[in-house]
């Protein structure tokens, strides 16, 4: 990926590699909060917002500090303990500074704490030895396909709870199901860039 | 090892100072309820109350824009223990229910034929869906499926019916609805809505100008609710004993049967129940929203001002009729006669509007005892002017003012006020030739009390002709049963006198009918040298009347801000909002319009009242966008019903006219339960085009 541009960088994240299709990471937050729309837009919003912050900060620790010290092998509990603070600090920044965009994205910040999908993609730039500006760029790839696939998955999950399924296919199965199906659809993709 | 250990102490102290100092540098002070409340609700974070999850949630609830029971997915008792923490009573807090507003379903008809859809959502993109009506509901129920509270089921007839004790006012079911069929609204939502161009509503409930739901308490009175008939009067009409007695019922004329058949009695079917209500012995319990401590003057008791107070204060506001006269009524008590309206009836009805909690200051007049600059200094937030129509238009011939000349409703009112105790000591005079000028029901009225009073002669002179006497048909009718004379086509030119300056003898000239004029009416055009006279020693002029304004010139504020227009009336930019050129007034009924009807003032009152409810809850006064106020729409009115088997309409029971003639007794009686329900029957329960067919 660190031969890539920019532009390659952001399709490649958000359609072949997209963290939640292609990658299955961040599963909870993906069946948690697609049953409705609004939530799922706020949920996708609040991603954006905190991957980017996340994946500069990630960086940054990793090739100042990890890798001086020959700390290498830290790397996966530093950066929960730093990616979970962080977003402790932003929702209280955000409360006093920016009330509006709290109200919005309010609930959703803390259930980002414990996101893999954010933590996986610090961790995918890292391995593919990006430069600072284009894990800037992946991290808000991966955060707009993370946004992509759940709104999609939103509307069809709507669409799903009025129709006559099965009892015992009802509500997550057949949300698995149907996210299988949409995976494979990620999957024509595949070789694009 | 020993760095790895200082690197990951390192890191989590920089975190934890860095944390805390952000938590003092960022701290926002949070009210210690929000808290409190959110821990009472489910805490999944479901955003089924309409918020971004349950500290949002909470955070409205301590702010006072959601009620204690916001949280869909917590019990009663959660909601009692929020409302504990606030301090309110869990049960003032308006509930949001979910409401049909399609009664077609299954009869209505097919145009299409689908297989294999089992969604509404499907098959509304697919053409709209199966049936003719293209607004109907389309009988899949993805509502019912969206309910996670089981409050919906699909009925026997095809629509969706509502368990009102579990709906939650979610919005669930409105956001799945493709037609918009499904609506979540509070009480006071419900009471503000005006008819709309997009509404599934009968042709009846459309023309209705107080825009009761007819259909809907027709068929309650069919099963025999007869509460539930009076509720749903009420939700549009808090004067119906009075309406069902005196109201012309505009909405009859566009019944559906009526195109085929005799149309529906329906205001007889109204004045049962209402009867039924007062004869119970009880009154039907009116909910209020909570208190907003916002103050409205209302001024002007009549009809206008009685709905606009009534709704005002269910919708929560403190409400004070301020009235020139000593009760409250206006032109139903004062110019309406004992014998059509028996003021003991209107002395009832009115008890009931006040016990709501509205205060009546009576025998203060507008510019003489206080004005509006008086009011505001009182802490009213709005104004309401209803202030009728009481001064009479004059002839403007020679000789008006000899003695034994009244206007109309100087003499009905003079009347009313010495027969109820509040006038002068003696009877006013009353002539034995008397000729009444004037086509109207302040004119019919004024012959039915002098032919009660024990007048020889009474006769009705009348510049056109019967057909176009704006007067209700069955006044006319019962005037002419009490041996009223008309002389129709005849333009009064002179009143002459003798010698001690007692009207003697009205000079007129004939007239013969011509071109419609504006208001479609055949204009009547005097044939020279026609002219005849009539002998009389009374002479009353009820030729029509309009506002009398004088305050406007007793206050320098309302002198240069308050429009009026030519006629007298307030003027309001807009028919529908009847907000006044000083936008904390609003006006309604005979002041707004000029003359007119009961209904229309209580349709108006209520206008007024949703504007007012707007203007001082600090929203932009505006009309609906659709409203459609007084159109029909287009697709519901018919050429032809089919399916309609003739069926004859109840009779009015009257009095005698020899019985009626000899006192004030009330002359229309009350049609019996058996009546009622036969005539509930005749009713095609319509919606905008389907309804009930006889045979099939
Ligand atoms: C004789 C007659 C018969 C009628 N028959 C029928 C009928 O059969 N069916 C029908 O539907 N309609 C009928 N109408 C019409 C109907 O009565 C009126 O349209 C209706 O009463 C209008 O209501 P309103 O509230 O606008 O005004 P009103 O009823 O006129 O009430 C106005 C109130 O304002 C008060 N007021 C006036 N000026 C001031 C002031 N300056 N300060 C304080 N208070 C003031 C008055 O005292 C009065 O109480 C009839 C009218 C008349 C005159
Ligand atoms: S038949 Fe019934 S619903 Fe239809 S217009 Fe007449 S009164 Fe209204």
């Amino acid at each position: 990926m660190s031969e890539m541009g920019y532009f390659q960088i952001i399709i490649s994240c958000i359609f072949v590699n997209n963290i939640l299709l292609a990658k299955f990471l961040g599963n909870c937050p993906f069946l948690g909060t697609s049953r409705k729309m609004e939530t799922a837009v706020g949920m996708a919003m609040a991603v954006v917002f905190v991957l980017v912050l996340a994946g500069a900060i990630t960086w940054i620790i990793y090739h100042y500090f990890l890798v001086p010290f020959d700390l290498v092998y830290l790397r996966t509990i530093a950066f929960i303990l730093v990616i979970a603070a962080l977003v402790q600090f932003v929702e209280l920044f955000l409360k006093k500074s920016i009330p509006v965009l709290y109200a919005g994205l309010g609930i959703f910040l803390p259930l980002i704490t414990t996101n893999c999908a954010v933590l996986g993609a610090c961790v995918i730039n890292i391995d593919e030895e990006l430069s600072f500006m284009k894990s800037l760029f992946a991290s808000f790839g991966f955060a707009v396909g993370f946004g992509l696939a759940l709104i999609l998955f939103a509307g069809v999950r709507e669409r799903i709870t009025l129709a006559r399924v099965p009892k015992p296919l009802q509500d997550t199965s057949i949300g698995l199901v149907t996210a299988g199906l949409i995976a494979l659809a990620f999957f024509s993709f595949n070789g694009m860039v | 090892m020993y760095t790895a250990l200082f690197f990951m102490l390192g890191l989590g102290f920089l975190c934890g100072a860095m944390l805390s100092i952000a938590s003092k540098v960022f701290y926002v002070y949070e009210d210690p309820r929000i808290a409190e409340v959110e821990g009472f609700m489910a805490a999944g974070n479901c955003g089924g109350c309409g918020y971004t999850g349950c500290s949002a949630a909470a955070a409205a609830v301590v702010a006072g824009k959601a009620p204690p029971r916001v949280c869909v997915a917590a019990d009663a008792e959660a909601a009692a223990n929020i409302a504990a923490i606030m301090g309110v009573d869990p049960g003032t807090a308006e509930a949001i229910l979910s409401y049909n507003t399609c009664t077609g379903g299954n009869r209505a008809a097919d145009k299409y034929f689908y297989t294999s859809i089992n969604s509404c959502q499907a098959l509304a993109t697919i053409y709209g869906g199966k049936r003719e009506c293209e607004v109907g509901c389309l009988g899949f129920g993805d509502c019912v499926s969206a309910c996670i509270f089981n409050a919906l089921k699909l009925g026997p007839e095809g629509y969706p019916v509502v368990d009102d004790i579990k709906c939650v006012g979610c919005g669930a079911c409105e956001r799945v609805c493709p037609k918009d069929i499904m609506e979540i609204k509070t009480m006071s939502q419900r009471l503000l809505h005006l008819n709309q161009f997009d509404d599934r509503i009968a042709p009846c409930q459309q023309t209705c100008p107080a825009e009761i739901d007819i259909p809907k308490y027709i068929s309650q009175i069919k099963k025999g609710d007869y509460e539930g008939a009076v509720n749903t009067i009420r939700e549009r009409n808090p004067l119906l004993l009075s309406c069902g007695r005196v109201c012309p019922h505009p909405c009859e004329d566009k019944c559906r049967r009526g195109i085929e058949d005799e149309a529906v009695s329906i205001n007889q079917m109204k004045r049962f129940v209402a009867d039924y209500e007062m004869n119970s012995g009880r009154r039907f319990p009116i909910p209020c929203a909570p208190s907003t401590g916002k103050k409205v003057a209302v001024v002007g008791g009549g009809p206008a001002g009685l709905s606009c107070a009534y709704f005002l204060r269910r919708l929560g506001h403190d409400v004070t009729i301020l009235d020139a006269v000593p009760m409250l009524g206006g032109m139903i008590r004062y110019g309406i006669p004992e014998y059509r309206l028996p003021k003991e009836v209107l002395a009832w009805e009115i008890q009931g509007i006040l016990d709501l909690g509205i205060e009546h200051k009576p025998n203060l007049m507008l510019g003489r005892d206080f004005d509006v600059e008086s009011l505001m200094k009182d802490g009213y937030d709005a104004v309401f002017l209803g202030i009728g129509a009481w001064k009479d238009f004059n002839l403007g011939v020679e000789g008006e003012n000899l003695k034994g000349c009244y206007t109309g409703i100087d003499f009905l009112t003079n009347f009313a006020l010495w027969q109820q105790g509040d006038g002068a000591e003696e009877q006013p005079f009353v002539g034995q030739k008397c000729v009444v000028i004037g086509g109207g029901n302040t004119a019919i009225d004024c012959v039915r009390t002098l032919v009660r009073l024990g007048s020889k002669e009474v006769s009705i002179v009348y510049r056109r002709t019967l057909k176009e006497m704006p007067a209700n048909m069955v006044e006319i009718e019962a005037a002419e049963h009490e041996g009223i004379q008309f002389t129709f086509l005849a333009a009064p030119t002179r009143v002459i006198g003798d010698e001690e300056g007692n009207a003697t003898r009205l000079e007129y000239l004939k007239m013969e009918l011509g071109e419609p004029d504006a208001s479609g009416r055949r204009r009547p055009v005097p044939i020279e040298g026609s002219e005849s006279t009539i002998d009389i020693d009374m002479l009353i002029t009820a030729i029509g009347q309009g506002p009398d304004v004088f305050f406007k010139d007793e206050s320098k504020l309302l002198a240069e801000d308050l429009n009026v227009t030519r006629w007298n009336t307030i003027d309001s930019a807009d028919p529908v909002a009847l907000q006044s050129s000083i936008p904390y007034i609003f006006t309604g009924g005979d002041s707004a319009t000029g003359a007119a009807l009961v209904v229309s003032a209580i349709g108006g009152g209520r206008r007024a009242a949703r504007s007012i409810h707007m203007y001082i809850t600090g929203e932009e006064v505006t009309p609906p966008a659709k409203t459609l106020f007084t159109d029909n729409i287009p697709v519901s009115i018919f050429e032809s019903v089919e399916g309609i088997e003739k069926s004859a309409r109840t009779k009015m029971p009257e009095l005698p006219v020899d019985e009626r003639i000899k006192s004030f007794d009330e002359a229309d009686l009350v049609i019996t339960e058996e009546e009622a329900l036969y005539e509930s029957n005749r009713c095609l329960q319509c919606c905008l085009i389907c309804y009930n067919k006889d045979v099939a």
